[in-house]
């Protein structure tokens, strides 16, 4: 396969009009199940929990990284900056969920638009090393605002407080609401993305990935639509950090960490989010699942884990998503083109 | 007046002075030809003129507005399009997407999040015309990187075309074409004349001379002469430096 043409998310493409497609089915179907199939299969609930907030946190990063073509490698600030927005607003102002999680967007959207201006006139190499620089600034911030936000040791105790919808109140202490409500936030942001991604937004961030000289002189304010990207992608990130926090009942640097950041640019890449929009939940499903399946087998799973990741970028870069699309398109199941499908139509 | 207008352009790079002096004037509805020698600094003329440089000095004018220092972007709204002598496009789109990003309709809707792109059948028939105008409409659906080298020239045109611009520059659109395409684009653009201002840069000589109206001869970086082609060929700076040679 690796003389096969690279392919692009042009070549993958989404059909337009509604998001009602079998892929956002099955995605939808399995997140709905979750909580029956995860300890049949022997996994168990917190599993589902991190996952689909990871998967927020990818979908997010994907519009920056697969769409619009910008290398950040210091989002973990954002996942970050999004889980103590949430602990210190349950901490310091009141035990709220819907409060918490407006604070952890806002504040992650206000970073995350204080870091945009700063380098959405880059790409490439320099844009790359500006947001792990920023990324690391946070991360430092950290660490040394003790008052704030506790050091090293962060915040701890956070609580997970009630879903409060009018009249009705449901507790999220347990692990199966929490995953509810997860999967819910996530199905969202999984239609609201698929959506964006096929709006003319999605298509001028893919149009400035292609060339932005090109983007500029046809009436495109590259610049401003970066800066809307990055911010966007922020806010996600800081909407999956505060459901972490959530989750884990606490917030520490960890999650703002360089690795963090790689992680995530690592499960995208892997799952193909250069070429599809479904690579991301690929990718993400993928670690998962090799930390849990193989991490129970042996301690250097993650050895395993980076070797899998050096031959797919040898063999097929565009990660699993290009994999099933090779495969489609030789057994003759490959999607109808967007072209074709709007043509017929 | 000059639907476009440049006076006393300047433009160094360090210390290399790149345009000195540059003045030119573009009447509405003409064909509008530069010529010179390479490195005489013709197509960073146009990058000046189309923003993507800024000016050290001198002004451009477009209908009566100063649009000196402008972005390309706010340049580009206007009604003023260019094309690239390299070539620039969206490659790993399809050729009608390439020609609906520069449509003013899609445009202004840019930043719509949820507005269908592909389901809006009067963007599609739009572009599709604008593909027609360039003989293309029988490739809109192909991926633009997969056309061959003289279709790739055409769609440049075409997304210079589809904002609907009041005046179109176009950096060497022969560049790389073999005869018959060149005689094809020749004609393209004499039935284009009719609908749109042209600024040409190119290095076929007979190319230029059978269309503009104007032609201006940019070397070292100034305008040394400017005229219609017939009194050019008489000029005796171009045809001692052979740029006047079109038989």
């Amino acid at each position: 396969m690796s003389d096969a043409k690279m392919i692009t998310l042009s070549d993958i493409p989404a059909k337009g009009g509604s998001p009602l497609t079998l892929a956002m089915g099955v995605f939808l179907a399995a997140l709905a199940t979750a909580p029956w199939w995860l300890p049949a299969v022997g996994l168990y609930q917190y599993l589902g929990i991190e996952v689909a907030i990871w998967l927020i946190f990818a979908l997010g990063f994907n519009l920056l990284f697969g769409y619009i073509g910008l290398h950040s490698f210091g989002h973990g600030a954002y996942l970050g900056v999004g889980a103590y927005a949430f602990g210190l607003f349950q901490q310091e102002v009141a035990v709220s969920l819907w409060g918490g999680l407006v604070a952890a967007i806002a504040a992650s959207l206000v970073a995350g638009a204080l870091v945009a201006s700063f380098i959405s006139h880059r790409r490439g190499i320099y844009y790359a090393l500006m947001t792990i620089a920023f990324g690391q600034i946070f991360w430092f911030c950290a660490i040394k605002l003790h008052s704030i936000t506790g050091g090293e040791d962060g915040l701890l105790g956070i609580p997970r407080p009630d879903l409060n919808l009018g009249p009705i109140s449901v507790s999220l202490a347990d692990n199966t609401s929490l995953y509810w409500f997860v999967a819910v936030v996530l199905g969202l942001v999984a239609l609201g993305l698929w959506r964006l991604a096929n709006a003319p937004l999605g298509r001028v961030c893919q149009a400035i990935r292609q060339n932005e000289m090109r983007a500029s002189f046809v009436g495109y304010n590259v610049w401003w639509i970066k800066w809307i990207a990055f911010t966007a992608s922020a806010g996600i990130a800081g909407l999956a950090g505060g459901l972490f926090a959530m989750a884990q009942e606490s917030a520490y640097p960890d999650v703002m960490a360089l690795h963090q950041s790689g992680l995530i640019v690592m499960m995208v890449l892997v799952g193909g989010g250069l070429v599809s929009f479904w690579g991301p939940i690929l990718g993400v499903i993928l670690y998962f699942v090799a930390r849990d399946v193989i991490g129970g087998i042996t301690e250097t799973w993650l050895l395993w884990f980076g070797l899998m990741f050096v031959i797919m970028v040898m063999v097929r870069p565009e990660g699993l998503a290009g994999v099933i699309h090779v495969i489609r398109t030789r057994i003759g199941m490959a999607p109808a083109a967007r072209a074709t499908h709007t043509k017929e139509a | 007046m000059a639907l476009f207008e440049a006076k006393n352009l300047r433009k160094r790079f360090g210390a290399r002075v790149v345009l000195e002096n540059i003045s030119l004037s573009v009447e509405e509805g003409s064909v509008h030809g530069i010529m010179g020698p390479n490195g005489a600094g013709k197509t960073t003329c146009f990058h000046v003129l189309t923003g993507h440089h800024a000016p050290d000095g001198g002004t451009i004018t477009f209908d009566g507005q100063d649009i000196t220092g402008k972005k390309p972007y706010q340049i580009a709204r206007m009604g003023i399009s260019r094309s690239f002598q390299i070539m620039n496009l969206f490659d790993d789109t399809v050729v009608i997407e390439n020609v609906i990003l520069a449509l003013p309709e899609f445009r202004d809707s840019g930043l719509n999040p949820v507005k269908d792109v592909f389901g809006n059948k009067a963007l599609v028939d739009k572009a599709l015309s604008v593909l027609d105008q360039v003989g293309l409409s029988h490739r809109a659906w192909e991926k633009a990187e997969a056309l061959p080298y003289g279709e790739r020239r055409a769609l440049e045109i075409a997304v210079a075309l589809a904002p609907e611009p009041r005046i179109v520059f176009l950096d060497e659109p022969t560049s790389g074409l073999g005869t018959e395409a060149t005689q094809a684009l020749a004609k393209l653009i004499q039935e284009l004349r009719s609908r749109y201002t042209i600024v040409l840069i190119e290095h076929d000589m007979r190319f230029l001379f059978q269309l503009a109206d104007r032609i201006s001869v940019i070397h070292w970086g100034q305008v040394v002469t400017e005229n219609t082609p017939a009194k050019l060929q008489e000029n005796k700076w171009v045809a001692r430096s052979a740029l006047g040679e079109v038989a």
